[in-house]
């Protein structure tokens, strides 16, 4: 994408062609994968039109100038609906748009569509989508990965050079190592939540998905930074933002790499040996190898699971018919207003997080659940403190598995849950971690190999990553389908 | 059953809204009466993604007032979410402060009708945001209006030591005072500036046993005549209700009544199901306040001197009278103008006078305050000088103080132009009585005689020299002539 | 802990959170709910009676703006998406009782 955007800026290819021709991919792939909730043609051919004559003219244009772009469908935009994949936002039109909307505009760059996901961004593998059916590219019958399932196929497939998505629990990142590209889930506060619609609010980060590292390193630049809407992100005297593709391509010394074999036990074979052979690559180039042992991590996923689900509870109370929204045609009085629209609005993954959040915070529930997953998140906080101190960053498998069949695990939430287990715990402590192509399967499906770093360090895991990719070509492959 | 049998208490929760410019948590103007649903924005109107940014002014202002209030203030602090489901909440759920209230264990002092005070604990003080407005006129349907919703809040709530309905409107006036004082808010009662609802219940003492009324919660008073009488009622009711049915306070059976403005009386609302269960827990939206001390001082140093404390300073220091020290310091820019004016030389108890008198009615009619009326504390005291040294009589000042308002002039030319400067000087004035004298020997006579008649006939040739002089003749001056000449 | 819950509670808990739940819902969440439940009753494993909650990851404090009036949406944006409303007012079936707050 970075090559695509100097051509472009240098005037030597047409934003207008290549806008073009990721609609004819669009129309040539879209029936097959399903990324997409919405697209804007006649828009983003327009906005690529003005680039190309601001170009020609000479006139300044942005970091993304003509770059097109997708947006997962949970993040505000003026233009199109914003629906977060579920019944009761399905004709939502947001008055303003999210900051980081605000960001990619300003940037020029030209925004493709809205991305499918899972509903209101809770599910590992795009399934309980309301509205669209996402399928991997790799294999049409199986899942992309979730929430940001729909933005990893539009990159893979190549419906977009570039998407935002949004992690919770691993929700970039899964996707991303599922569909064989990159995806980063940067440190909590990096990126403005304001315009996210909220799924954890202590837990949510914006996050690039693109095909290379330095495509990524570019959209950090974009996206980055402090937002006074955003009471969360942090402010640039505490955690200045660096220029990400700055010496990107130089690689780090005297690295110092942590593994926690107990953990990596639990994962598949191929995916074992793919992360062997990754950290193998590491070590010729000189990086030194420390085993560590990361004992709450165990306790992740419980922890988790209610305070994720319990701070959803609350932020989705708000959908209730009365103010925007879905609402139940023949309300009997207000309170039907409330329980019939959410009823019929909700799919039956929210339904349940609803459920397990509401039950976790209430009366003589609080402590036993809430308060004692918040204290376990403090000594999962801790354990990546003490990681830190021995290491530069700590390299796990991104899931157990590669990407599963479609209907494998829906029906059955628990085990679900458990595709999160490497992932979840980056944002219980807050910290950056990325997801980079590292190999295949048997059956030919992607593995992604994880980085984790210190908090506000995305420069050195970029850097990090990218020795990697610049070693290896997995990034470079294709999925059957194009 | 007579008052030594029972004893009232009554504990207040009060919401007084801050005066700041914009909400709680966004940026839209704080509004009264204006066009439905127009101060409202994406974040106040909870829609999806959006997320509060906490408004300094407002937590400065509940500072201010919980350190008036002599709370102590939480070095640490944070915001909760109050979950319930309304129509007029769009996120259905209240951003406020559960277990840590920026202000705690504090109190407020009242004066009460003996003139002595009286000290009501303060068990907490805390900042919240309002919610919108319901109405129910329409048909079959409510409308909702979102104007007022993010609007800073401040909840005080009182321990349950007001022991009648006089000490809790004493209560409710002294607290409006003084937030008026801090200006930390309009606290007009018409507007919903603030809110009262009072905890109301009785111990009973009866054949040496104590019983405890269940309590009872009123809401719906608009007014402090509403605030008083709803607990007088409130005290019959239960009074009469424990005759009937021996009920006392158990866990649990607290109940809320409305109070009915027309029927003046209080109605036992719909009894809900369950108590509410507000799953309170730390908004993951917003950071910690935390308030080092040299801030705190900061703040601390905008405090002014409180109503309650300069009023009873005026009286003992300036000895003016309660009622007058009260007039003062109804209004803090009253009692600041009549400060600075002492300051500057004038005679408290004439400049009280003055603007209790005159000043507040013509500001009254201005619609202004006394300080805005044009004159200034130097002027004033060269007003008052004059009355003191006899130049002007007291009517005259008031007369020269209105034409001051109206014309900004100097008193002591308005007292020329007006003819309104006394004759003091002693040889004009005694020639004068000399002549008065000579026209009325038999009054002479009577007040050498003494007796009954002395007095009056006094009198009569004071008036007689003044209606001589167009009343222009300095009445102390004339009466020491008088008193020379008859002794 | 180890209270299970039951389906008395959970339609409680829907109660509170506004959802209306069919019968076989009900059975279907009861069920899902106390193996989910269970997993995550694992945390007791840890004794954390020294251990302070941790609600943010953020080194930050004193989050506040400055108390400066911005422009609102005006009344006919902020009604745009409402399912019903008279052009001045959001709509909702007539409220009986009194505020619930």
């Amino acid at each position: 994408m970075k090559e695509l955007r100097d051509k472009i800026a240098a005037g030597k290819i047409k934003s207008a062609a290549v806008t073009g021709a990721v609609f004819e991919a669009i129309k040539k792939y879209e029936p097959i994968v399903g990324a997409y909730i919405s697209t804007f043609k006649e828009q983003a051919l327009a906005k690529a039109a003005e680039i190309d004559k601001k170009i020609a003219a000479g006139e300044r244009v942005g970091t993304l100038a003509g770059v097109p772009v997708a947006i997962k469908d949970n993040m505000c935009t003026t233009f199109g609906a914003t629906t977060c994949a579920s019944k009761i936002l399905e004709n939502f039109h947001s008055p303003y748009n999210a900051t980081v909307v605000e960001k990619l505009l300003a940037a020029d760059a030209v925004i493709v569509g809205k991305a499918n996901m899972d509903e209101f961004a809770m599910g590992s593998s795009t399934e309980t989508s309301a509205l669209k059916r996402t399928v991997n590219p790799w294999d049409r019958n199986r899942v992309p990965g979730g929430s940001s399932g729909g933005s990893a196929v539009a990159v893979a497939a190549e419906m977009c050079f570039a998407a935002l998505g949004s992690d919770t629990g691993g929700s970039i990142r899964l996707p991303a190592s599922f569909c064989g590209v990159v995806g980063l889930k940067p440190t909590y506060g990096r990126v403005s939540r304001y315009g996210l619609v909220a799924y954890g609010s202590s837990l949510d980060q914006i996050g690039p998905i693109t095909r290379t590292v330095t495509d990524c390193a570019l959209m950090m630049n974009v996206i980055a930074g402090y937002d006074p809407a955003d009471s969360t992100s942090v402010d640039e005297k505490i955690a200045p933002v660096p220029d990400y593709l700055e010496k990107l391509d130089e690689p780090m010394g005297k690295l110092k790499i942590a593994i926690a074999p107990k953990l990596n036990a639990g994962a598949d074979k191929d995916v074992q040996n793919a992360l062997a052979d990754a950290i193998n690559i590491y070590k010729k180039s000189g990086a030194e190898i420390i085993e560590i042992d990361m004992p709450h991590l165990d306790y992740a996923i419980a922890a988790y699971y209610v305070i994720a689900t319990a701070e959803a509870s609350s932020n989705l109370a708000r959908y209730d018919g009365v103010h925007y929204g879905h609402r139940t045609a023949k309300p009997a009085d207000y309170i039907e207003v409330y329980t019939k629209s959410r009823a019929e609005g909700f799919g039956k993954e929210v339904k349940r997080r609803i459920m397990l959040g509401t039950y976790a915070l209430s009366s003589g529930y609080y402590d036993a659940y809430y308060l004692k997953a918040l204290k376990v998140r403090n000594l999962i906080r801790s354990d990546f403190i003490k990681a830190f101190e021995k290491c530069d960053c700590i390299m796990m498998p991104v899931a157990p598995t590669t990407a599963f069949k479609i209907g494998e695990k829906v029906d059955d939430p628990l085990t679900m849950y458990l595709s999160d287990i490497y992932t979840i715990a980056a944002n219980l402590a807050g910290v950056p971690a990325i997801s980079i192509p590292c190999g295949f399967d048997r059956n030919n499906l992607p593995i992604g190999l994880q980085i984790i770093t210190p908090a506000f360090s995305e420069y050195k895991l970029l850097r990090i990553a990218k020795m990697y990719e610049a070693q290896t070509d997995w990034h470079k492959r294709k999925p059957p389908i194009l | 059953m007579n008052s030594s049998e029972y004893k009232v208490l009554v504990g207040l929760e009060i919401h007084v809204q801050l005066c700041t410019k914009s909400k709680m948590f966004c940026g839209c103007a704080l509004s009264f009466g204006e066009t439905p649903n127009s101060k409202v924005c994406p974040v106040c109107l909870g829609m999806p993604g959006v997320l509060p940014v906490m408004n300094k002014q407002a937590y400065e202002y509940a500072v201010l007032t919980a350190l008036a209030l002599n709370c102590k203030i939480a070095e640490f602090t944070k915001w909760d979410r109050k979950s319930y489901c309304y129509p007029d909440l769009p996120k259905n759920y209240q951003i406020s402060q559960y277990d840590l209230p920026l202000g705690s264990n504090g109190f407020i002092e009242i004066p009460l009708e003996s003139g002595e005070t009286k000290k009501i604990r303060i068990r907490r003080a805390h900042l919240e945001e309002d919610a919108g407005k319901n109405l129910h006129s329409a048909g079959n349907f409510s409308q909702v209006d979102l104007n007022r919703t993010g609007t800073p809040l401040l909840e005080i709530v009182t321990e349950p030591d007001m022991n009648s309905a006089a000490e809790v409107r004493a209560l409710a006036e002294e607290l409006q005072r003084i937030v008026r004082y801090l200006g930390v808010s309009e606290a007009d009662m018409q507007k919903g500036h603030m809110r009262f609802e009072p905890n109301v219940n009785l111990i009973i003492t009866r054949a040496g046993s104590e019983f405890k009324t269940p309590i009872a919660e009123i809401k719906n008073l608009n007014s402090f005549r509403a605030l008083e009488k709803s607990i007088n009622y409130e005290i019959h009711r239960q009074l009469d209700e424990f005759v009937e049915t021996g009920k006392t306070m158990e866990m649990g059976n607290k109940t809320t009544r409305g109070w009915d403005d027309i029927k003046e009386e209080t109605v036992l609302q719909r009894e809900k199901e369950e108590a509410h269960d507000y799953r309170y827990f730390p908004d993951p939206d917003l950071v910690p306040v935390e308030i080092k001390d040299n801030r705190l001082k900061e703040i601390e140093s905008c405090l002014c001197e409180l109503p309650l404390k300069k009023q009873m300073r005026y009286v003992t220091e300036y000895k003016l009278t309660a009622y007058d020290a009260g007039v003062l310091t109804a209004e803090r820019s009253t009692a600041e103008f009549f400060e600075q004016t002492v300051a500057a030389g004038g005679e408290p108890k004439r400049i009280c006078n003055l603007l209790t008198q005159t000043g507040l009615k013509l500001a009254n009619e201005k619609g202004c305050c006394v300080s805005e009326l044009g004159i200034t504390p130097k002027s004033l005291v060269e007003l008052t000088k004059m009355a003191s040294d006899g130049e002007i009589s007291a009517t005259g000042a008031t007369t020269i103080f209105e034409k001051m308002t109206q014309t900004g002039e100097k008193p002591q030319i308005i007292a020329k132009e007006l003819n309104l400067i006394q004759k003091s000087d002693a040889s004009e004035l005694e020639a004068v009585v000399d002549q008065v004298f000579a026209d009325n020997p038999k009054a002479v006579a009577d007040v050498k005689e003494g007796g009954k008649k002395c007095e009056k006939a006094k009198s009569f040739l004071l008036g007689q020299v003044m209606q001589k002089t167009k009343g222009r003749a300095n009445p102390r001056v004339v009466s020491d002539i008088l008193a020379h000449k008859l002794s | 802990m180890g209270k299970k819950i039951d389906q008395k509670q959970v339609m409680k808990v829907a109660k509170l959170a506004r959802l209306q739940l069919t019968e076989a819902e009900i059975e279907e969440f009861t069920g899902q709910l106390i193996a989910i439940l269970d997993y995550v009753e694992k945390m007791n494993e840890l004794d954390t009676a020294d251990v302070q909650p941790l609600t943010h990851c953020l080194p930050i404090s004193n989050v506040l703006r400055e108390d400066v009036i911005k422009e609102s949406l005006g009344t006919e944006k902020t009604l745009a998406n409402a399912p019903e409303h008279d052009g001045d007012f959001f709509k909702v079936p007539k409220i009986l009782e009194e505020s619930s707050g």
